[in-house]
């Protein structure tokens, strides 16, 4: 019980948060709305005036200042009176109409930032822990629940308020009876209106699902396209389509049916409502308990409140559905953020890496296990291994994406827990297998991480990556824009790419986790020819599984199931006929003759 | 306002011409639901006149005599009210659900019959956004909108009958005063249009800004880009801030204005209509309607004014849907062959015959695009069953071409791709499918269970050639680890799975086929070599005397293929057996000493 309270403050804490950049709009827009509520139940009541006053000719209660008019005079006022407040209510409701949506553009602005920053900042575990899928869903469609939920139903549910109470009010002071048959149906509609929507909120969730389940045939129909088509099974999926397609017809009609009836009942008590105002009125009417002015003020009154109370039932049903909404962002908002070390030490980042007896768990699984080495500074260091040996590790490790469980990585002597991540990632540039470009020119990604290169640099980026000939066959060369709005590269271009982003920051220390994975034999040698020479005096680290890509290291360690089995140069690998000797016959890249013979890595 | 502005917000038939078949046969509900919204809009006009002739007969003379009558017949207005709102009710709900669901029918047919090529240059999210967003919006307008866009001409029409009917003089106002609304909201609504679109653009970046940092946040991470990235978000964020402020301000002037117009009209009919009945020449009530109609009127001008945009704004919905409906496949089977093969849905194999696996190309020319490069030029190759083809080269050489021609996804421009010594064209593409077995580079499985994903390669296929197959790659091995073994699921598109995993599955899935063509497309690039090569070992006893294709950039995936051929630049510069090509020191031979070569660097 208590915690769940803790878990509705939070939930209030984070909408109270970021309505405070809008407060401002949001008071003036809601005092707009309260004039303009007060301001239209004044222009029935000029027009009940007037039939009273004027027309009827009843003059009792009249103030002073009116009495000396004649009766075309009090008609002329009265429409002064009117005209005045359309005027006024036309300038309350565009206050009201701007202010309300301006601040729920602060608002949503606020909490987008505050995602989206929040998000940059959760450490890399968290990303490889959460699918992408989800997260974004999360900021969008959880994003728009929550803005609805202020923006329109709590705005909805507060003048529907203020309608209710200012009409209560004005009616109670004009007649209490009439008033107590007008707002005895009141309790019925929201109770109908409720009844309802607690019915069909689980028919909707069924027919999501019924929707999602389709949408999903669909996705994989036309992801497996070609599986589909190898295989000749059009007809299949078209009945497999058929199948979800009707269940999710079924279940909509059904709850169409009772929306249906819903609507219609609710149609048919509203208009009941408004009878019996005209059945009591007329009566009371004709007997002389109210004036004709009145009972058509009513029946006026009467017609403005059905819409919003009717809708009230929505809005009720619909607010008790983003606490989940609003759950699903605290997941995100309160996962924590790196921590930065208060007094960071810097290191000579080109002097000496050392991996002192590291150990590492991903999800209690040991990843790397007691591995040690060290790499002077300036060398190259390739690390071999299958999928799941750990040799990726290495490289976040290193980077400080993760942290060890055990043992110590120095870089020039400073442990790297003592420096800040920021800096050292930004000093260690670290090639991923699957890199991702960014939605903007192939010049603006290679110069993403180095603000204020120079468009020779990147030329001599993009050409020590071998991606310069594959720019050259863009029609816009260097201002094509890759990604989800432009052109899709190739995984071999992505991963050049992505290589010479991080050539181009001249990064002391250069890790290429299989970046060149993608890449065919041909560019993979040019490239791997070019890489000690543009890296400079860069500490280098090539992790991959293909010997060709790592004979050329000074040292090379072979990893197993987190541990290193083997290690020393390409020449004495091969040489001691283990795992290294193995995988590279295996690989054909050693090991037989140009002529086609066999010729076994031991001779 | 800008020509094409104009042209954009305008009202086209066109596309709803053509969308029209598909809803064709629900038309008995289109025109129930038009003609019981057709008549509401009538009884709704009339209810103010219930409203005059309250006050005209009970309240103004001061007796309730009729008044039970009165009653009653209010209370058949409400009966009929109800019925008829049932009626529409229903008519709307099924029109919209069962249009929707035709539409969406009709879209995933299309799609299983379009070819390869549409595949590859539209996005499945594209696809899929057609086929089940934007035939939900065309349903809910052709059912909601359309009739309730005719209520409302039916409303304003009646209103202005009832008023001129009413009192001629009286209407004037309202009549004079109609055109300026009119006016106003046709202005108004264009700038609205415009500004909503930019809205809506500006909200698809912020989008596109989640996606892109989300799904690059392991890559920003690593090269400390997050405070650069979330400073670009914020002036995103602020832009669309300012987009929906805009817009904002355009819609609060607009709406309160036309409301505004309603009060002024109210206040004109009071005096006017006052003074009308102080002369005696109209009475109290008629005042009354009058009054009422005068609030409400021009509510129902905006509200048409908003209905209409709508249906104008999704109009480029509609020809998103008209426009995967009618989109042709390339590659069509021709009428004769249908007549005696069937297509892809309904397949006549009885009249299927055996294929042997010989596959020919005769003088193949091929380009991709219209104009485009040429990829074959009078390409002849003789391939008898049983061969194994290795086709080896760069990455986006064009490795593809020859197996996109095999599998029929493409047609040569020029000259005869033959199967068993007949063009591939003179029998029907679901025949020739039925005897491929694929296995893509990226694994696509379904949801579903192991055991069904094995068996969609042949779904009549008995439980011991399933566990065969499984055993014969490797996938007992998953599924001994997995709770339900063969029965557990694999999510959607295998997510479950890894991709090692999913691919083996596919090589079990290929096999069980029985397939007499095999294409591997890179099949073992994203699996270790371990595996690698038990997969090779696998195939090539299971696919003896099949026809094989394997792609592949590995060479010692290739060495072992009767034939290679090797592909530059989309071109076939070299075939031959490993030892001929070897002998020959072309283009093989480079690739295959590149490796070698720098090791005697070191």
């Amino acid at each position: 019980m208590k915690k769940k309270q803790s878990n509705f403050r939070e939930k209030v804490q984070l909408l109270t948060r970021h309505l405070y950049p809008a407060r401002k709009a949001f008071a003036l827009g809601i005092s707009a709305a309260l004039a303009s509520t007060v301001l239209n139940a004044l222009f029935t009541q000029i027009i009940r005036f007037t039939i009273d006053t004027a027309l009827i000719g009843d003059q009792t209660g009249l103030p002073g200042f009116l009495s000396a008019l004649s009766v075309r005079g009090l008609l002329a006022a009265a429409c002064v009176a009117a005209v005045t407040v359309s005027l006024l209510r036309f300038a309350v409701s565009y206050v009201q109409d701007v202010s309300l949506p301006r601040g729920s553009e602060q608002f949503v602005k606020s909490l987008r930032d505050t995602l989206y920053t929040h998000i940059q900042r959760l450490p890399y575990s968290w990303h490889v822990k959460n699918p992408t899928g989800d997260i974004i869903q999360r900021c969008t469609s959880d994003v728009e629940k929550v803005r609805a939920f202020i923006a329109e139903q709590m705005l909805e549910l507060l003048t529907t308020m203020f309608l209710m109470t200012v009409y209560t009010v004005i009616m109670f002071t004009m007649d209490v009876k009439i008033s107590l048959v007008a707002f005895g149906f009141v309790p019925l509609i929201l109770l109908q209106s409720a009844v309802y929507h607690k019915r069909i909120e689980k028919s909707f969730t069924e027919a999501d699902e019924a929707e999602g389940a389709l949408s999903s045939v669909v996705q994989e129909n036309l992801t497996g396209v070609r599986v589909v088509r190898a295989f000749g099974r059009e007809r299949s999926e078209l009945n497999k389509f058929r199948e979800k397609n009707e269940r999710y017809c079924d279940l909509w009609l059904r709850l169409g049916a009772t929306m249906s009836t819903f609507w219609t009942m609710g149609d048919a008590l509203s208009m009941l409502q408004i009878l019996s105002v005209i059945v009591l009125g007329v009566n009371m009417c004709v007997r002389g308990d109210v004036s004709l002015g009145t009972y058509l003020a009513f029946v006026s009154y009467t017609r403005s409140l059905t819409w919003p109370v009717r809708g009230l039932g929505r809005v009720i049903s619909e607010m008790s559905k983003v606490g989940v909404s609003i759950d699903r962002l605290l997941y995100i908002l309160k996962s924590e953020e790196e921590i930065v070390p208060d007094s960071p030490k810097t290191c000579d980042l080109h002097g000496e890496i050392r991996f002192d007896n590291v150990s590492f768990a991903y999800e209690e699984k040991k990843v790397l296990d007691g591995v040690s080495f060290t790499l002077p500074g300036g060398k190259t260091l390739g690390i071999l291994g299958e999928t799941g040996s750990g040799k990726s590790t290495v490289a976040l490790l290193l980077a400080r994406l993760y942290d060890a469980d055990e043992g110590r990585i120095t870089i020039g002597g400073v442990d790297v827990r003592d420096m800040d991540q920021h800096e050292l990632r930004k000093r260690v540039g670290v090639v991923l297998q699957e890199p991702f470009l960014f939605s903007r020119t192939i010049e603006e990604n290679i110069a993403i991480a180095s603000a204020g290169a120079g468009k020779e640099d990147i030329a001599q980026a993009a050409k020590d990556a071998c991606l310069d000939s594959a720019i050259g066959e863009f029609k816009e060369g260097y201002e094509t824009v890759v990604g989800e709005r432009g052109v899709t590269l190739s995984g071999g271009q992505k991963q050049r790419t992505a290589i010479a982003r991080t050539l181009l920051t001249k990064a002391p220390i250069m890790v290429f986790d299989d970046a060149l994975s993608a890449v065919d034999a041909k560019t993979d040698e040019a490239i791997r020819t070019r890489l000690r020479e543009a890296a400079g005096d860069s500490t280098l680290i090539l992790i991959a599984h293909r010997v060709s890509t790592l004979m050329q290291a000074d040292e090379i360690i072979v990893l197993e199931h987190g541990k290193i089995i083997e290690r020393g140069d390409h020449a004495s690998l091969m040489e001691k006929n283990g795992v290294y000797a193995r995988v590279a016959k295996m690989q054909g890249a050693a090991g037989e003759a140009i002529d086609g013979g066999e010729v076994s890595a031991d001779e | 306002m800008s020509e094409k502005a104009n042209e954009k917000a305008s009202f086209s038939l066109k596309p709803w011409k053509q969308i029209w078949p598909a809803i064709r046969q629900h038309r008995w509900l289109f025109i129930g639901a038009v003609a019981t919204d057709v008549i509401m809009a009538g009884i709704d006009a009339y209810i103010p006149l219930m409203q005059s002739e309250v006050v005209d007969s009970f309240l103004t003379p001061g007796s309730t005599a009729g008044f039970g009558a009165y009653v009653l017949k209010y209370l058949l207005v409400i009966a009929i009210e109800m019925v008829l709102l049932r009626i529409y009710f229903a008519c709307c709900m099924h029109l919209e659900i069962k249009g929707g669901r035709d539409l969406k029918e009709a879209c995933f047919v299309n799609l299983q019959r379009l070819s390869i090529d549409y595949h590859n240059t539209t996005s499945a999210g594209h696809s899929l956004s057609r086929t089940m967003s934007d035939t939900d919006r065309i349903a809910a307008m052709i059912a909601w909108f359309v009739p309730d866009i005719l209520w409302g001409f039916g409303y304003i029409f009646s209103a202005f009958f009832q008023m001129a009917r009413l009192s001629g003089r009286l209407a004037v106002t309202m009549i004079l005063l109609a055109p300026i609304v009119t006016v106003l909201t046709v202005y108004f609504q264009k700038k609205l249009i415009e500004l909503n679109r930019a809205v809506r653009a500006e909200h698809s970046k912020i989008t596109a800004s989640y996606n892109e940092g989300i799904m690059g946040a392991k890559t920003s991470k690593t090269m400390a880009l997050e405070e650069k990235l979330s400073g670009e978000f914020r002036e995103t964020t602020a832009r669309a801030a300012q987009a929906g402020i805009r817009h904002a301000h355009m819609r609060a002037l607009y709406v309160p204005m036309v409301v505004c117009c309603g009060s002024l009209a109210a206040s004109a009919t009071l005096f006017q209509g006052g003074g009308m009945v102080l002369d005696g020449e109209i009475t109290l009530g008629v005042l009354s309607a009058f009054t009422t109609y005068s609030l409400s009127l021009f509510q129902s001008f905006r509200m048409q004014a908003a209905r209409i945009s709508h249906l104008i704004s999704q109009q480029a919905c509609v020809e998103r849907v008209t426009g995967l409906i009618d989109e042709k496949p390339t590659v069509t089977d021709r009428p004769d062959v249908i007549e005696k093969y069937g297509d892809c849905f309904e397949p006549k194999k009885e009249n299927w015959e055996e294929m042997r696996g010989d596959v020919e190309f005769e003088d193949v020319s091929f380009h991709y695009v219209e104009g485009g490069e040429e990829v074959l030029e009078h390409f002849s190759l003789k391939i008898p069953a049983g061969t194994t083809v290795a086709i080896v080269g760069e990455t986006g050489a064009g490795k593809s071409t020859l197996v996109n021609l095999v599998c029929r996804f493409f047609e040569p421009t020029d000259g005869r791709v033959l199967i068993d010594g007949r063009d591939v064209q003179d029998r029907s593409q679901l025949w020739l499918h039925s005897h491929i077995g694929y296995v893509l580079q990226e694994p696509q499985l379904f949801s579903g269970t192991i055991r069904e994903n094995i068996l969609y390669g042949r779904p009549d296929a008995a439980q011991e050639d399933v566990l065969a197959a499984a055993k014969a790659v490797g996938v007992d091995r998953v599924a001994a680890k997995l709770p339900d073994g063969y029965d557990t699921d694999v999510g959607e598109s295998g997510d479950k799975l890894s991709t090692g995993e999913k691919q083996l599955i596919s090589f079990a899935r290929a096999i069980i086929a029985k397939p007499k063509i095999f294409v591997l497309d890179e099949a073992t690039s994203s699996v270790d070599t371990q595996t690698e090569h038990m997969l090779q070992k696998a195939t090539q006893t299971l696919m003896r005397g099949t026809t094989s294709f394997v792609i592949a950039h590995r060479l010692s995936t290739i060495r072992q293929a009767d034939l290679i051929l090797v592909i530059d630049h989309g071109k076939i510069v070299e075939q031959g057996t490993h030892e001929e090509l070897l002998k020959k020191q072309g283009a093989y031979y480079a690739l295959y000493t590149t490796q070698l070569k720098a090791q005697e660097k070191k």
